[in-house]
């Protein structure tokens, strides 16, 4: 079944097709990976379906139902949540608040004054659950700005995935923290997302993650879709390896020899 | 604002003690005295609404001349053309008044941020300013417009009372009333889902919209509920001052609330209560003694910005972790 579908989707900065009428789409409960170099459109794909940058022209269909013209808040409540390439947490509030804000969002409590955050137990304990899920139990009670980049980072997605969505959009979830940390996190937004029925979208640089842990792999280049396949098809497809992953792959492949 | 949320009873740990001594000062020291006191009170009150956007929502506003100015003069038309003087009435009239003025010029203002709003903020603001000023045969122009002792819960100043024994005494306990409710409904507001939200949006205002929260709304009624407290503060300012005239409206009165609130520091709870009564004191002292009281006022503002830029209860606030560190 497809969750997301765009039709000719077309995105310009001046003079700059970002995205070029793209057809793009995200079959329910799949994870799915979207790559290309510096440039390709990656990321500002993923902003006109999250609502942060109006498209052109063409059209984005949710769940059946169109969503181009709706706002962020409303995306949000058809199921459509994002993290960010440069983390955006909530610096100031502690990692708990974090992670609360997000749930009381999702059940419109945000708009209660005259009622104390903490006394919500049913928001607090599911939010010590999501922390728990993601490994960071142990940070609840410091503030958010206090933790290491890697902590940051899941932090980032841990605040969307409390949002409950049907469809979750990961840019580049791993981008900035070492090497060594990116396993350890990658394992633990993917195990999350399986488990939790999730249909993800990252985008992600590192050949190595994407093709270890997607279900599917979709390329972008200059704007425009280059190839879509499953890892091994992807890995096989010329076009791709030439133009964009050559010398990538090839010097993974030796790195693993 | 400390990450670790505050606790009822950890609030109530610090409000007791400072009510019981609030309570029994008035029997202490001199009835001019406690209408210093007072009038600190009354700025805290002024402050808290203005930090709501500074310290939580991080809106510099540079008009809250315009809702506190609203609050005194929507007592004196009240005095003036319906011959009423019943406090509550007044504290009713004085919260509309500023709240339809905070609703629109919010509405206005919420689209903008850091140096944009702020001008926006004080140009709106000078804009009733002007008006208070040329308007004169309803406001009374410069010469502003008399208020007189109002009545409280019905009861009004029994015969023979000196006024200022009624404000020292009466009205204190009054204001000290007030101060201490909308303190606590601040308190609230601050750790309330809605307050988590205003926090957020300072934090990162794309990301909060990206956690569902509208941030043209919610800042709105951020603004609105800082508008009415400044605008309560108002209220209960003009009886003690009997008179209110342009000069509260005016841009440089709403640097003093500006100046309160950094004073005390904006990065706390407690900091526009401290920032207000001290600022009272420190400008009453100033002016008694020495006509270069505004110089006085400016050295501290740079010292302040300079060396304690937490303010008194953030610097403390420090000093104190620091201390049971250790300990």
């Amino acid at each position: 079944m497809i969750l997301l579908e765009t039709k000719s989707l077309a995105k310009s900065f001046g003079d700059m097709h970002a995205v070029n009428h793209v057809n793009f789409s995200v079959a329910q409960g799949e994870l799915l990976a979207l790559i290309g170099s510096n440039g390709a459109g990656k990321t500002t794909l993923v902003n006109l379906i999250s609502g942060l940058i109006r498209p052109d022209s063409g059209t984005i269909l949710f769940n059946g139902a169109d969503v181009t013209a709706m706002s962020v808040h409303d995306r949000i409540r058809a199921g459509i949540a994002r993290s960010f390439q440069l983390v955006t947490i909530f610096d100031q509030l502690g990692t708990l608040d974090n992670v609360e804000l997000a749930i009381f969002s999702r059940e419109a409590k945000t708009r209660r004054l005259f009622s104390l955050a903490s006394s919500d137990h049913a928001v607090r304990e599911e939010a010590h659950e999501v922390l728990r899920e993601f490994g960071l139990e142990d940070r609840a009670a410091r503030a958010a700005g206090g933790l290491s980049q890697g902590e940051r980072k899941l932090l980032d997605v841990a605040v969307a995935y409390a949002l409950q969505p049907k469809l979750l959009f990961l840019d580049e979830p791993t981008s900035g923290v070492s090497t060594r940390e990116k396993a350890p996190i990658m394992d633990i937004i993917t195990s999350i997302v399986r488990s939790g029925k999730i249909t993800a979208v990252i985008i992600e640089h590192d050949m190595d993650v994407v093709f270890r842990y997607s279900d599917r792999i979709v390329v972008m280049h200059e704007g425009a879709i280059l190839a879509d396949g499953t890892p091994d098809e992807i890995r096989r497809n010329e076009q791709v390896t030439t133009t964009l992953l050559g010398t990538g792959l090839e010097a993974h492949d030796h790195a693993r020899a | 604002m400390s990450p670790i949320s505050a606790s009822p009873k950890r609030a109530l740990f610090y409000a007791i003690p400072i009510a019981v001594v609030l309570f029994f000062l008035p029997l202490l020291i001199e009835p001019y005295q406690v209408t210093l006191l007072e009038y600190g009170l009354i700025f805290a009150i002024a402050a808290l609404g203005f930090n709501l956007l500074l310290g939580y929502t991080g809106l510099l506003s540079f008009g809250h001349s315009a809702y506190f100015g609203m609050g005194a003069y929507a007592v004196a038309f009240i005095v003036k053309y319906l011959n009423i003087t019943s406090m509550e009435v007044f504290l009713l009239g004085g919260a509309l008044a500023s709240a339809a003025v905070a609703a629109l010029f919010g509405f206005l203002c919420v689209r903008y941020t850091r140096i944009f709003f702020g001008i926006l903020t004080m140009a709106l603001s000078q804009v009733l300013w002007s008006l208070a000023f040329k308007f004169y045969w309803v406001t009374g122009g410069t010469d502003g417009l008399r208020v007189p002792t109002p009545s409280l819960l019905g009861v009004t100043i029994p015969q023979g009372e000196e006024k200022m024994m009624f404000l020292a005494h009466r009205y204190y306990y009054y204001v000290l009333v007030i101060f201490f409710l909308s303190a606590a409904a601040m308190w609230l507001i601050v750790h309330s889902p809605f307050g988590k939200a205003l926090q957020a949006i300072r934090d990162n205002e794309t990301r909060a919209e990206f956690v569902g929260v509208q941030v043209w709304h919610y800042r709105w009624v951020a603004f609105l509920v800082s508008g009415i407290y400044t605008g309560l503060a108002g209220t209960l300012w003009v009886p003690l001052n009997g008179l209110t005239t342009p000069d509260i409206l005016h841009w440089t009165f709403s640097g003093k609330i500006v100046f309160f609130t950094v004073l005390g520091g904006f990065q706390t709870f407690m900091g526009p209560i401290i920032g207000g009564v001290v600022y009272n004191y420190l400008e009453t002292y100033a002016v008694g003694h020495t006509v270069y009281w505004q110089m006085v006022l400016g050295v501290v503002l740079v010292l302040l910005v300079l060396v304690l830029p937490a303010g008194i209860a953030g610097t403390a606030g420090r000093l104190m972790l620091r201390l049971r560190k250790a300990a």
